[in-house]
């Protein structure tokens, strides 16, 4: 038990997916200037995060992997180059079947989280998470874990940045780096506040 | 609507449209492989060639495509492509490979890749679309390769692996600053070019949301 606690915190704060690895920066950049679609889109991340990293697990170990085809009489297959192509393949159809599961039974969420849900598919956090989960071969539980924290890791920095930026509008920023430029600087900062994490041994 | 001509495509996104500094597409791979030269300038090339590669053909199946699983579509054209960089990257640059580690197929996710797709290659002819893939590459190689000269050289004293600073360490004169060589700087030299772009460039400069009142002046405040 504690092993996954001490993954899931790894996860999160030492090896945050948006200010530790800069994946889904550009949704991250364009959805965070109010607060309250940036905790709908983290949502959204969280839940598509924490199925996709377990399903492309599977997929990689009962497929995908060199000798995974053995239960069905062909072990010396090896497709792991097709990995890329089905791990984006699973996160499309997963994001579809979701927008439609949504649509039917919880139509609530559905339309809180609106124009998010196609968008992930897109998301490098998600596909990177998978990415990692494959390179540090994760088994089942290890990758629900990691899925569920390194989603949260993106939520968490992705609802910070967008308070910061709601309380940034009304200050005097030099002309060139309105907007854009000083969003990146106010992100530098707030990774170099999240690499104080990196000592934590876990 | 005129077409463009193979010039105003392939120079338009270098400096006046960069897809980084302008469109704020592809940043998620721009900052982690750039903190030394060799790796910023591979990611390039690779992006560069599946823009250019994809867009050539999802143009010239454009006409083919039905418009409700378009995006499948290129998404599938795209995975392809990334994954013969992916494997000829492991064949003849494994080490180098290695240090990429899982950026080579988040190409696929790059929003460059996908937007040009989308915006350009849909509605322009191949020759055109692959053009148009090269300049926006170009763009992004650009925006890479100074984060990556200016990462290398002062975070670490060398360039492409050789010695240009001698470093203190070594019994040069150089102190190097390790601070570059960390992820929060690629932010923070990303928002400084973006500056130096914007005041070249002044059409570029976004509109704020709010501004001082014009007659307000300091000693009135207190």
């Amino acid at each position: 038990m504690e092993h996954y606690i001490s993954l899931f915190v790894k996860a999160v704060f030492v090896e945050n997916m948006a200010l530790a690895f800069f994946l889904g920066m550009c949704t991250f950049i364009a959805i965070s200037k109010k607060v309250e679609t940036a905790i709908g889109l983290g949502i959204a991340v969280v839940v598509v995060q924490a199925i996709t990293v377990p399903a492309n697990n599977l997929i990689y170990t009962y497929l995908l992997k060199d000798g995974a085809l053995a239960w069905a009489g062909m072990p010396e297959v090896d497709l792991s180059f097709l990995g890329l192509l089905s791990y984006i393949g699973v996160i499309a159809a997963i994001v579809q079947i979701l927008e439609m599961l949504l649509d039917k039974y919880v139509p609530a969420l559905y339309n809180a989280l609106g124009v998010f849900l196609p968008l992930i598919t897109v998301n490098c956090a998600i596909m990177g998470g998978t990415l990692f989960m494959v390179e540090r071969d994760y088994n089942f539980a290890e990758s629900t874990v990691y899925g569920l924290g390194s989603g949260f890791s993106w939520a968490l920095a992705i609802a910070l940045l967008a308070a910061i930026r709601e309380k940034l509008k009304y200050s005097d920023v030099p002309q060139g780096l309105q907007g854009l430029g000083i969003t990146f600087i106010t992100i530098g900062l707030m990774s170099l506040g999240f690499m104080s994490f990196s000592g934590v041994q876990l | 609507m005129s077409q463009p001509t193979i010039k105003q495509v392939l120079f338009d996104p270098i400096f006046n449209n960069n897809p980084i500094g302008l469109q704020i597409l592809g940043i998620c791979s721009a900052l982690a492989v750039t903190s030394n030269l060799k790796t910023a300038l591979v990611m390039s090339i690779a992006l560069t060639l599946v823009t250019a590669f994809s867009s050539m053909f999802i143009s010239m199946i454009r006409k083919q495509i039905p418009s409700s699983i378009r995006m499948i579509v290129q998404m599938v054209i795209i995975a392809s492509l990334v994954i013969v960089v992916d494997q000829v990257l492991k064949a003849y640059a494994y080490s180098l490979s290695k240090q990429l580690s899982v950026f080579v197929g988040l190409i696929i996710t790059n929003c460059i890749v996908m937007g040009r797709a989308e915006a350009f290659a849909m509605a322009n002819p191949p020759v055109l679309s692959f053009f148009d893939g090269i300049g926006n590459g170009l763009g992004y190689s650009a925006m890479l390769v100074v984060l990556g000269i200016i990462r290398e050289l002062f975070g670490a004293g060398k360039l492409m692996g050789y010695t240009i600073l001698p470093v203190v360490n070594d019994g040069g004169w150089y102190l190097p600053n390790g601070m570059l060589l960390l992820p929060p700087s690629a932010f923070f030299l990303i928002g400084l070019i973006i500056w130096g772009l914007r005041m070249w460039k002044r059409e570029q400069v976004e509109k704020p949301d709010f501004s001082i009142a014009a007659h307000s002046q300091e000693k009135e405040a207190y």
